[in-house]
Formats: C-alpha cells, sequence, structure tokens
C-alpha cells in the first residue's frame, strides 16, 4: 500500500477535475445522441461515477472523510434509481414492443 | 504518477465505446470495463472501501441487472433505428460545448497543487465506518428506506398487470 500512495501523489487535482468533466461530457454525450432507453440509461451512470470520481479525489484531497461517505450514499442511490428505471423500461417495452424512446413523443407536449 | 494517466486513457475510451457501440450488449461490456478502471483509480486514491463497494455494486449487481433485463428484452440483435446524422452532430457539438466550457473554467483556476494524502487511512474501512456511524447516521438509515422503497416500486412496476380491472 505505502508505493500505490506514494504513485498519487504526482497527479495535480486538475487532471482529476478533467478526467471526470470528459466522462462526464461523454456521459452528456451519449443521453443525446441514443435512442435505445437502456444506452441512455449507462450514459446516465457514466456521469454519476465521473461525479463519484471527482468526489473521492476532493476528500483525499482535503483530508476528509465526508467526501467518501457522500459517494456510499450516491452509489446507493444509483442502485435504487437503476431498480426502478429498468423496471420502468420492462413496462415500456411490454406495452410497445420497443425501447425506443420516440415512441413515447406523446409524452412531449 | 504514469499509472494515473495510463488508467485515465483506458476510462476516455472504454466509455466512448459505451456510446459508441451498435450493439447495447457490446455498451454493457464496455461499460464494466470502465467501471473497472474506476475501481483502479479509488485504489490508486487509497480509497479501499469505495474500490470494493464499487466493485460489487456497480461490477455485480447493476451491471447483472442490466444485463437480464437486456436478456428478457431480447435486444441483441440491432434493432435500434438510430437518430439522424444531424441531430447525432447536434448532440456531440452539445456535448464538446460543455466540456470546453467547464475545461477553460478549468484554465482561470490556474495550477493546482497534487493530491497528496494527508492521512492515507482515510479510505479505510475502520475510518469511514467511524464517520458513517457517527456524523452520518440518520441519512444512512434514510438511505435503507429508499432502498426498500425502491425494491417495492420495481416489483410493482413490472408486475404484469391484472387483466381485470
Amino acid at each position: 500500500m505505502e508505493n500505490i500512495t506514494h504513485t498519487i501523489q504526482a497527479v495535480p487535482l486538475n487532471h482529476y477535475i478533467l478526467l471526470s468533466t470528459i466522462i462526464f461530457a461523454i456521459g452528456v454525450t451519449g443521453v443525446l445522441i441514443r435512442r435505445n432507453a437502456i444506452v441512455i440509461f449507462m450514459s446516465v451512470e457514466l456521469m454519476l461515477n465521473a461525479v463519484n470520481l471527482l468526489l473521492t479525489a476532493f476528500s483525499a484531497y482535503k483530508g476528509d472523510a465526508s467526501g467518501q461517505v457522500f459517494v456510499f450514499f450516491i452509489m446507493a442511490l444509483a442502485a435504487a434509481e437503476v431498480a426502478v428505471g429498468l423496471a420502468i423500461i420492462v413496462m415500456i417495452y411490454r406495452n410497445t414492443h420497443s425501447t425506443d424512446i420516440n415512441v413515447l413523443n406523446r409524452l412531449k407536449w | 504518477m504514469s499509472t494515473f494517466y495510463v488508467i485515465a486513457f483506458l476510462s476516455i475510451v472504454f466509455s466512448l465505446l459505451v456510446i459508441f457501440a451498435k450493439n447495447p450488449v457490446h455498451s454493457v461490456l464496455y461499460l464494466i470495463l470502465t467501471f473497472f478502471t474506476f475501481t483502479i483509480h479509488y485504489i490508486l486514491l487509497n480509497a479501499q472501501f469505495l474500490a470494493v463497494v464499487n466493485f460489487i455494486v456497480y461490477m455485480g449487481a447493476i451491471m447483472v441487472l442490466f444485463l437480464f433485463v437486456m436478456m428478457l428484452l431480447n435486444l441483441n440483435k440491432d434493432t435500434e433505428p438510430g437518430k439522424h446524422n444531424l441531430a447525432k452532430l447536434a448532440g456531440v457539438i452539445a456535448g464538446g460545448c460543455l466540456l470546453v466550457v467547464i475545461a477553460g473554467s478549468l484554465k482561470a483556476l490556474g495550477k493546482s497543487e497534487p493530491v497528496v494524502l494527508q492521512n492515507p487511512d482515510l479510505g479505510l474501512v475502520k475510518n469511514l465506518g467511524k464517520v458513517l456511524f457517527g456524523e452520518f447516521l440518520l441519512p444512512f438509515e434514510v438511505s435503507s428506506v429508499l432502498l426498500l422503497s425502491a425494491m417495492v416500486g420495481a416489483v410493482l412496476l413490472a408486475k404484469k398487470e391484472p387483466r381485470t380491472v
């Protein structure tokens, strides 16, 4: 463990922020360009994970354990969200025989 | 130091593959790889508890849930019609704009200090357990209610509706 904690010491905090920003932007792009509801869900998971990584990096940077506890809560929330969301997708599929979000355009107006 | 950059590069590549893979099953598999690289990031930050929880919850539970739903829906053939190229281009541009805005505002911060672990056993189970069951006891209990209600909601939604209403 000693050498692992030693490796991280030279990485600037900005690079963590940049990495999380890139992953978050990829998630946003995925939500915008895909039409399959399940892939959209996976993009949302990517965004949540980017935020988790950034919170952990900040927590290690400041030496405050609250950030990591917060990540733990986000993980519990993500599990609940995925369960409910996938149930909704299954219900949509049962009614429309497709997971294409464009069949839900009656919700638009 | 270079470990971080290699793993960060892998995370970005795999997450790009998640959103650009044609087949949804491939997307799920790439997402598993992305989460694995995130686990390595947590280990590098010496957040061992989060690494284990990320491994179990994300790569175990959530990915199995995704794969099961995909299997139930029989989506492994490529049925997605795909958006118009113009809409795709607009989406990519919008995501790129977000990236540029945040990265640009990051420039204004100037040079940052390297991440130094002041307290190396910060992310260990012992330390986090003390914080979780002391300071954050009420949110912890509330999250159990959240998980219970999510479970009830998922069962209620996915259950077949009775024919006679």
